[in-house]
């Protein structure tokens, strides 16, 4: 009565998909996040030491990375498809734009414009992998000892990047938009798994806003520590 | 008896194919009873139009009294205009500041194309209604009453989905122009009762084909259509739904 491949290609069916890989690259932040933390270490023995074990993964990273890439591309993709056809739903707005009635209402930037918050983290991803994924590595100069062994200094790299304004600030714009997303994402995810109930729906979105700022400020504030040289005050 | 006037724009058109604009109605928009309601005031200026020989508003209504779905336009910006849990048949003038601009204008949405005016045509809702919102009833001798027993609070849920009257509002309040919230509180009436038991994979995969199909939106969970319902319509009915769905997919066939 509901093949799969019908339920999956329906409205219902594509925020499923959109709910799933959401959250999936919502488990990659934390543990980016969890990385990039060793950043704010003004040392790069431990940053470093991190990225060579990824990287002493071999053919196995390449893999993980190609894993990866496939998620973002397919969630945005299932983004673009749905929003095509939502584009067309209504194609005259209000003459004078719509206000909220208020009420348990999301109506603002983060619900209304995931599309828009998810375009720029995509363009953002694009530059952020040539920058610093296939940026200078050891044979630019930029090597470190690791435990006695050569390694990639991408925590000088990154350092040095943040210093330049032109660089920091628009990262940090960037994570506001990443903030965003995650403040209505975090919810929504759950809602489109109609995993909602009344009872805990305030709670769940409270905690969505802590998830957001948790990630946005904690990314955010990496460019601002170098561009503020805080490593230098602290010496 | 305090009266009101107001800067009116009204969104005219004469048929659905024709372009539409916004005619400034103010010169008959003054001394309005502010007890009246929205619908009553559009009925003043209706008379003051037909007697200066023009064309009257065109819009729908018939219950006045809240419950029938019939009526609904969008007035600055807001479905059924700024009270919550109110239908515009039931907004009164006093609710307004005397000299406020109001600008009304139809549900905007593909699915819902305007007939003319503040008319618009929701048939759609129909489809979506036909395509599974119904239970099959035994014939032959009435059943004991006491053959289904129900919780209250089951019964309370399900007729709180129940309450929802079909005016359009939700999809009007939208920012995708999705019919989640109708589809939704169809589905959730039947899905929390026995009676809905034998049809509910059928109903849920027919009804969300039948709304997908009229072109409207999907749900990003913005949740405007709950601010918006006249009845109040909770998002859980949205929630339900999913995992109606969700059910017959992993049911498989
Ligand atoms: C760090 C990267 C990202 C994370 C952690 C993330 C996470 C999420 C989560 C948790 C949701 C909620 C799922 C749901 O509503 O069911 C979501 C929705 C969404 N994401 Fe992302 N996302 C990311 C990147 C992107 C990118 C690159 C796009 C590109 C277009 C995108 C577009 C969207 C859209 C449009 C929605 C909402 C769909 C809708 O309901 O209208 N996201 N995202
Ligand atoms: S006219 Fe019946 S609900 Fe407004």
């Amino acid at each position: 009565m509901l093949p799969l491949k019908k339920a999956l290609t329906s409205s219902l069916g594509k925020k499923y998909l959109m709910a799933a890989s959401g959250i999936a690259l919502v488990g990659f932040l934390v543990t980016h996040l969890a990385a990039n933390l060793l950043l704010y270490l003004p040392e790069g023995e431990l940053y470093n030491g991190y990225a060579k074990a990824l990287h002493d993964w071999g053919p196995l990273l390449i893999v993980a990375e190609l894993g990866l890439g496939g998620l973002f591309l397919f969630h945005a993709a299932v983004a673009t498809g749905l929003h095509m056809k939502t584009a067309a739903a209504r194609q005259k707005g209000y003459l004078e734009g719509q206000r909220s009635k208020g009420g348990n209402s999301r109506f603002g930037f983060p619900a209304n414009k995931m599309i828009w918050s998810g375009g720029i983290l995509f363009a953002f991803l694009v530059l952020h992998i040539i920058h610093f994924r296939f940026g200078p590595g050891i044979a630019e100069g930029y090597e470190a000892m690791v435990n006695g062994e050569s390694a990639r200094d991408l925590h000088r790299l990154v350092a040095e990047e943040f210093r330049k304004a032109h660089i920091a600030l628009p990262y940090a714009a960037v994570m506001l938009f990443l903030g965003a997303h995650l403040r209505h994402g975090f919810w929504s995810w759950l809602q489109s798994l109609g995993a909602m109930a009344p009872k805990y729906d305030k709670i769940i979105y409270s905690l969505g806003l802590l998830v957001a700022l948790a990630f946005a400020l904690g990314f955010l504030g990496i460019p601002f520590w170098y561009l503020l040289d805080v490593p230098g005050m602290l010496k | 008896m305090a009266t009101k006037s107001f800067v009116l724009k009204v969104w005219r058109q004469d048929g659905p194919d024709s372009p539409g604009t916004v005619e400034d109605l103010t010169e008959y928009a003054k001394d309005v009873n502010e007890h009246a309601s929205f619908l009553e005031m559009l009925d003043l200026i209706n008379e003051r139009l037909m007697a200066d020989g023009k064309r009257p508003i065109e819009f729908d209504s018939d219950c006045r009294e809240g419950i029938c779905g019939q009526c609904g336009c969008v007035v600055n910006g807001q479905a059924h205009g700024s009270q919550r849990g109110t239908t515009v048949c039931q907004l009164h003038m006093r609710s307004f500041e005397d000299g406020q601009t109001i600008v009304v204008e139809p549900f905007r949405a593909t699915a819902f194309p305007v007939i003319k005016d503040l008319v618009v045509d929701r048939s759609a809702f129909d489809k979506i209604q036909q395509a599974g919102g119904y239970v099959s009833v035994p014939t032959g001798p009435k059943p004991d009453a006491n053959s289904f027993k129900i919780g209250k609070e089951v019964s309370d849920r399900a007729f709180d989905a129940a309450a929802c009257i079909g005016c359009g509002a939700c999809v009007a309040a939208c920012p995708n122009a999705s019919a989640s919230l109708f589809t939704g509180a169809k589905i959730t009436q039947f899905a929390l009762m026995p009676q809905g038991a034998p049809e509910r994979k059928r109903r849920v995969s027919r009804m969300v084909e039948t709304m997908d199909d009229l072109g409207f939106g999907h749900c990003s969970n913005i949740g405007e259509c709950e601010a918006a319902c006249p009845k109040e319509i909770s998002l859980e009915s949205i929630a339900i739904m999913k995992r109606e769905y969700l059910k017959a997919m992993l049911a498989g066939s």
